[in-house]
């Protein structure tokens, strides 16, 4: 602007000058020394820490920062950088320019930081110098992993899962579920108990999320307790020990059920005797006189607290003389799975071809089932129910069976002894040496929910099925035809399972 | 010769005293050893002359002279100026000037020939400098600084100038007057030149602080190392008597 307004401004170059202490010719400066000279002369590292010392869990890899925090940073990452700097006092009488580690051997328990600073001296001369720091690291466990130490199994919260029911078929399922969903992974320990299963964890959050993911599979009640371990009275810190009691509804698959009266009526005077055809985090029940089907809520069951009238236990086998479809055919099409309603001539296969008693029973199994077939169900005629809530009701008729599924018990029986096309997987568990186990009961237990699960592909649903390497192509065509068997698509396909191993590649089951 | 002293411990000999070619002036200090050491450079040659002005001792910035007399600020009482008329040789005109500026020192720089002027000093202190000190008086800032006589060292041999004095300055300051220029510093990286030194043809005093280096350019710049006070003095009487008729 000066152009414009007709001014000469004249280039002014800077001269040099000569170093007033080595005479070296030099730009001029507020100093006027060379950058040498007046670093010989000042030294503005003066009083600085050079020599620091750090404490460094090598369990966990985490550094002290006095007086508790434990920072987890690696080795010369930026974490620990910003960590070394903060350590150094008296900085901030000088400007921070640049800081970078210098390589030092790992464990030679050294750490070196360059730091460059800048600094005023003399009348008004910035200087500028770098300078290296070296921090000692020594070991020092940092408390919680000195806690863990000192006694691995301690346990800080835990999760009794009871289901009081006779068999464990519930408590495999649940298995197959967590494994899948990854849900017990933070669990120090599991337990095996009677009628039930321990779960025991580090933390109380990642037991109140397990209790979530198991309140969203199965029909759950809990209540939680703590328990004072110990107590800092200066601190007024509280180690409790937290205990989460849940209970599984005692209803399952198949059960045959007579519902209350008052929850009878209160669900549109559904028939008493319904039969309970999927558990999930709500009970679902089907009249199988009238397909008329409800689904309960977890609160909604422990409300009234019904237990099963007769369990898959007490199925009898009886054989299909015949079926006859009424027209028009009332079918239903209920969670995916189509009923029909038929009514079907049945004799038990124990009194087959012994006596004549044939029983004349409706059922909701008419898409099923054809004459010669055999069929599972609940002996009614010969039960001697002790239930309270079935004498409630003044002028019930109880029908003589109720057919609940078809048995595949011959197809089965060719197939006996063969190793099957799929594994599962297993939790680690402990068992209690105090729980009474019954061998022989437990292996019956689990062939039947395997069986279970061959037979019905929405239980298969939630699980993952690997396959079995063990299982060798038979040349019989027979077998392959297997209806009942899972399909060898369905098997996660490119998966090797050794028992050892944790990478597998869980493709999930696609039906 | 460049000689190195100290006046009570401060290295800034050139506020407490004023050395020209035909007199010296001396603060009057706690200890002779600062007078003594002028005695011994300059005794037989030109009068070593202890003073204050204004009561002050910082009589190097208070007052401006050569030769050919010595201005004075208005502060300077009557017993002070009497007192210099009577040490000073009768060649002098000492003159006491009514100038807002009065130190006088920092704003005027001058040798025997040309004077360097503040930019913002007085129309007749101008034409008095011009009278009493016989030279041509040119109006100039050194390095941006109006202060000229602080941040430059003159004598009639050359000159020493603020070290951050641009080239293109120097060229322009050299011209004017006559004589080569130096940018530099004393007393150890001090910008403050003529605080520092008192210089003139033949001798200069330095501050104790100064280096070798700055030494040497001093005495380069000044021409001191062959100088002999007696040959100038011859030289001056040769040319004196070049203007006989």
């Amino acid at each position: 602007m000066d152009e414009d307004k007709g001014m000469f401004n004249v280039q002014q170059t800077i001269g040099t000058v000569l170093c007033c202490r080595c005479g070296i010719r030099m730009q001029p400066n507020a100093a006027n020394m060379c950058v040498r000279c007046l670093r010989s002369e000042v030294d503005i590292t003066e009083g600085l820490q050079k020599h620091v010392v750090i404490s460094h869990c090598p369990e966990c890899d985490c550094y002290l920062q006095p007086p508790k925090t434990w920072l987890k940073a690696q080795w010369e990452s930026k974490e620990l950088l910003t960590f070394c700097v903060k350590r150094l006092k008296n900085l901030n009488k000088v400007r921070l320019i640049h800081a970078e580690f210098v390589w030092t051997e790992p464990h030679s328990k050294r750490i070196k930081v360059r730091v460059t600073i800048q600094k005023e001296v003399l009348n008004g001369a910035v200087l500028e110098q770098a300078y290296v720091v070296e921090y000692v690291q020594q070991d020092h466990m940092c408390e919680s992993c000195s806690r863990v130490a000192a006694n691995p199994d301690q346990w800080v919260a835990s999760v009794q899962l009871r289901q009081h029911v006779s068999h464990r078929r519930t408590f495999f399922y649940l298995e197959q579920l967590i494994l899948k969903h990854d849900a017990a992974v933070k669990a120090i320990k599991i337990k095996q108990m009677d009628q039930g299963i321990d779960f025991f964890f580090g933390n109380r959050s990642h037991a109140v999320k397990f209790l979530e993911f198991l309140g969203s599979v199965v029909p759950t009640k809990s209540r939680d307790d703590k328990q004072l371990v110990s107590h800092d009275v200066k601190s007024s810190n509280y180690n409790y020990k937290y205990t989460f009691s849940v209970q599984i509804s005692p209803v399952c698959r198949e059960d045959l059920i007579c519902l209350p009266q008052r929850l009878s009526s209160s669900l549109g005077n559904i028939g008493p005797l319904v039969v309970c055809t999927k558990v999930t985090n709500s009970i679902a029940l089907l009249d199988p006189f009238t397909l008329r089907h409800c689904h309960l809520d977890s609160d909604q069951y422990w409300r009234h607290g019904f237990k099963s009238l007769l369990t898959s236990r007490q199925l009898v086998e009886y054989i299909v003389l015949d079926i006859e479809i009424p027209s028009p055919p009332m079918e239903a099409k209920i969670g995916g799975v189509r009923y029909l309603l038929a009514d079907a001539q049945v004799a038990r296969v124990s009194d087959f071809g012994r006596n004549d008693n044939i029983f004349f029973v409706r059922t909701h199994l008419g898409h099923l089932l054809n004459p010669g077939d055999h069929a599972l169900g609940y002996d009614l005629y010969a039960a001697n129910s002790n239930d309270s809530e079935l004498e409630k009701y003044k002028n019930l008729v109880l029908p003589e069976v109720v057919l609940i599924k078809k048995s595949y018990e011959e197809a089965r029986l060719r197939k006996r002894g063969k190793p099957r096309k799929y594994k599962l997987k297993h939790l680690e568990m402990e068992v209690d040496d105090r729980a009474r186990v019954d061998e022989e009961k437990e292996r019956s237990d689990y062939e039947q929910f395997q069986r279970d699960i061959e037979e019905n592909p929405e239980l298969r649903f939630n699980l993952s099925l690997y396959r079995n390497k063990e299982y060798q192509e038979e040349s019989e065509a027979g077998s392959m035809a297997d209806d009942a068997a899972a399909p060898l698509e369905e098997l996660l396909a490119d998966l090797v399972l050794l028992d050892e191993s944790d990478e597998e590649e869980d493709e999930g089951m696609r039906e | 010769m460049a000689t190195r002293l100290q006046f009570e411990n401060n290295c800034e000999v050139g506020v407490f005293s004023k050395l020209t070619n035909a007199y010296c002036l001396v603060a009057i200090g706690g200890s002779e050893s600062f007078y003594s050491i002028f005695e011994t450079e300059l005794a037989d040659v030109i009068p070593v002359v202890k003073t204050s002005i204004g009561g002050t001792r910082i009589i190097g910035r208070l007052c401006a002279g050569n030769k050919n007399g010595l201005l004075l600020p208005h502060n300077t009482t009557d017993q002070e100026l009497q007192h210099l008329r009577n040490s000073l040789p009768d060649s002098v005109v000492v003159q006491r000037i009514e100038e807002r500026l009065s130190a006088l020192g920092n704003v005027i720089a001058c040798n025997d020939h040309v004077a360097l002027a503040h930019t913002d000093l007085d129309r007749e202190t101008e034409e008095l400098i011009a009278d009493v000190l016989g030279v041509e008086v040119f109006r100039q800032t050194i390095a941006g600084n109006i202060l000229v006589g602080s941040y430059c060292a003159l004598s009639n041999r050359g000159g020493l100038v603020h070290p951050h004095t641009s080239i293109e300055d120097l060229d322009e300051l050299s011209t004017l007057l006559q004589i080569p220029l130096v940018a530099g510093t004393v007393n150890r990286g001090s910008e403050v030149i003529a605080a520092g030194m008192t210089v003139n043809d033949w001798t200069a005093f330095c501050g104790s602080d100064t280096t070798a280096t700055e030494l040497s350019v001093i005495e380069s710049v000044f021409k001191l190392r062959e100088a002999q006070p007696s040959a100038i003095v011859d030289e001056m009487r040769k040319s004196l008597i070049d203007s006989y008729v």
